[in-house]
């Protein structure tokens, strides 16, 4: 008896009928096309739908602009990633005192109970945005670890105004996705949701309760 | 002749119509996800296009299935990600035991995968002494009860508020009576993310693979998927060998179609990308992720040109959402892992035409699940191409248990049926009989009554229309 590998494309092989391939024709996405100055707003019309929690910043002043909203909402403390380029500008930025930083500096073996019990909020930058539908484009990494966006019950996201994309389709284009992938990259639409029960909306159930967008407007 | 094992689909079906409880609880959810679908294709020309696109894309993945699957398995290695064949779900269950009993695996979390029901593996799994743990919260509620998913994308539709409240003040610890959503779903928070902090495995399913890059996504909304993939050490996928595309540009309309499609959404709140384990410098993430293809008869499937076309599905629920039987039976009276029209295809090719005889007939042909397929599946065609085969085993096709569908009653009938035809002179005589005396058959009469309990009998013509014919001079012969 052959191993099941070669025995399943044996008989998907001996099925041979390799006829012409089909063309694709991408008009319908081609289509969804917003002016630069327009995305944003297209962006936050999606994800406020669901929720999605926006802050307005300036180049300057968006570190300020995440640690009000930190004092504001009586956060102990904030977990950030200290080698990332975001993690670091807020970190230079941060004055002593008040919500503590805390850096996600170790394997997550060593900080397991701590991240789920302990972290009341988690801050990452994004490399995009997506416009059509709204979305956050993350590639999370050694500098800025998966479960950051994950794991604390809200996830404040820096989202700069002139790399927002107007499709994920065009998104996926434009940042080479399609030719090589870090070991992980994810889109985020909202705050984790459900409908499981009698199709009520119920947010929070596994991942963060409150997804919060700080807006760079850097189009000017 | 009839296969012994037969499963009664019209008992289960009538059995569920009596219950208005059921009835309820699925009319309400149908009519929400139709609405909600029907506001997000607000162009039928945008429609049209993204379907024909999607359909497309599809095709063209499984006319090169051999070779994106060959692909994929070089990109995947390539990232690390260790790749498992399965011809069976058998082999598929030892495999996923073999990996959890190596690594001394005794919790394991689940992010919603239909083949993982397909393999049964949860109750394999518990027999070897490994806890599998539902994660989704409609999948959690349901194994609670110890029932399987009756639709494929929201597995506790059948049940209401009422009933899940009772049901986790009964079997959560500490749990308090409520019929509150948020404290309903704060409770099950609760508890799995207990389950997620200790696990010691993760599995989950695909909703497409990309061979270009050796890619996995998975769409969700609960975050439940990320969790089971990314926290425990270990993480297993197990896919069908229909779900991989050539290049992740091609993910992005079928993404789109699918979220819409299913739930009337946009886009989920969570689409996840999984090309490979831990890197050399990242703190988190598995440092094993293992996939599982599965065949599962998907490749004799495969071999028919018409039934191919069964294997386009994403797995999107649109056509159990939009039939008329589904909506009025629900999910469980199929007895089947994929119930309405894409199980009423799918499942008599897996188990045989003739076991699952009762699903093809189960339908009335009216052709809205073909109509809202994304990936435009003739569902419709496949019924009546499945209802020949089932009493045929002689067109020449793969399809399983062909030929064995036919009852005794069907045969002699059609024997009788071929017996008078044939022959004219009887013929003549036949119909005199029936247009005199049809009127006379008592609708409750046997065969009849299979029809007339829930129709009019219908009246024969008091002539035929050949006597009509001759009768006004008309030329006819």
């Amino acid at each position: 008896m052959s191993d099941p590998r070669t025995a399943i494309l044996g008989r998907l092989r001996a099925s041979g009928d390799s006829g012409p391939l089909p063309d694709l024709d991408t008009a319908v996405l081609e289509r969804r096309q917003w002016p630069a100055a327009q995305r944003p707003a297209q962006l936050r019309k999606g994800m406020e739908a669901v929720h999605t929690e926006f802050l307005e910043a300036t180049p300057a002043d968006w570190p300020a602009v995440v640690r009000a909203f930190c004092e504001r909402e009586g956060l102990k403390n904030l977990l950030y990633g200290p080698a990332s380029e975001a993690g670091a500008a807020l970190a230079a930025a941060w004055p002593v005192g008040g919500p503590a930083l805390k850096p996600y500096d170790r394997p997550v073996e060593a900080f397991k109970e701590e991240l789920f019990n302990g972290v009341d909020a988690g801050f990452t930058g994004t490399v995009g945005g997506v416009a059509e539908t709204g979305g956050l484009l993350l590639m999370p990494g050694p500098a800025e670890p998966r479960l950051m966006s994950l794991v604390p019950p809200i996830h404040i996201a820096l989202l700069r105004a002139s790399t927002i994309h107007d499709t994920f389709w065009s998104a996926v284009k434009a940042l080479g996705w399609g030719r090589s992938l870090p070991p992980n990259a994810l889109m985020i639409s909202g705050p984790s949701k459900t409908a499981d029960i009698e199709q009520t909306l119920a947010y929070g159930v596994h991942g963060p309760k409150r997804l919060i967008v700080v807006l760079v407007d850097d189009l000017a | 002749m009839h296969a012994e094992n037969e499963i009664h689909f019209r008992d289960a079906a009538a059995k569920a119509l009596q219950d208005p409880q059921l009835r309820a609880n699925f009319r309400r959810a149908m009519d929400g996800l139709i609405t909600k679908r029907k506001a997000q294709f607000p162009d039928p020309r945008d429609l049209q296009d993204l379907r024909d696109l999607s359909t497309a894309i599809r095709s063209r993945s499984l006319l090169c299935l051999p070779e994106l699957l060959e692909q994929l398995e070089a990109s995947c290695s390539k990232n690390g990600i260790k790749v498992h064949w399965a011809e069976t779900c058998e082999q598929a269950n030892e495999l996923i035991l073999g990996l959890l009993q190596a690594r001394g695996a005794k919790t394991m979390v689940k992010g919603k995968s239909m083949v993982s029901e397909e393999m049964h593996l949860n109750a394999f799994l518990e027999k070897h002494g490994i806890e599998a743990l539902e994660s989704d919260l409609g999948e959690y509620i349901i194994q609670l009860d110890g029932e399987t998913p009756s639709h494929i994308i929201m597995p506790a539709i059948h049940k209401n508020k009422d009933q899940i409240a009772r049901q986790f003040s009964q079997k959560i610890k500490d749990a308090k009576y409520t019929e509150d959503v948020d404290e309903l779903t704060a409770m099950a928070r609760k508890v799995l993310r207990e389950k997620f902090l200790n696990a010691d495995a993760g599995l989950s399913g695909v909703n497409f693979a990309v061979a270009e890059t050796g890619t996995l996504c998975l769409v969700e909304n609960e975050g439940n998927g990320r969790m089971s993939t990314h926290v425990p050490p270990i993480h297993i996928a197990v896919m069908g060998l229909e779900k991989v595309v050539a290049r992740l540009e091609d993910v992005a309309p079928l993404y789109s179609i699918l979220t819409r499609s299913a739930t009337g959404q946009a886009v989920s709140t969570y689409f996840n990308l999984i090309t490979g384990p831990r890197g050399a410098e990242e703190k988190d993430g598995p440092q094993e992720v293992h996939l599982v293809i599965l065949d599962n008869g998907r490749s004799r499937i495969y071999a028919d040109p018409q039934l191919r076309a069964t294997l386009r599905c994403i797995r999107c629920g649109a056509c159990m959402n939009h039939c008329p039987v589904y909506t009025r039976v629900g999910g469980h009276a199929y007895e089947a892992i994929y119930p309405g029209p894409i199980g009423k295809i799918l499942t008599p090719q897996m188990e045989g035409v003739g076991v699952r005889h009762d699903l093809i007939h189960g339908s009335s042909l009216c052709g809205a699940c073909g109509e809202v397929c994304p990936v435009e599946i003739p569902i419709p065609e496949i019924l009546v191409r499945l209802r020949r085969e089932a009493t045929h085993e002689d067109l020449g096709s793969k399809v399983a248990g062909k030929g064995t569908g036919r009852t005794a009653t069907e045969d002699w009938a059609w024997r009788l049926w071929a017996g008078v035809i044939k022959r004219p002179g009887l013929y003549r005589v036949a119909t005199w009989f029936a247009t005199r005396f049809g009127k006379a058959l008592p609708a409750n009469a046997p065969l009849i009554r299979n029809w007339t309990q829930s129709r009019t009998k219908p009246v024969p013509a008091r002539r035929s229309l050949s006597e009509r014919m001759r009768a006004e001079g008309v030329p006819h012969e």
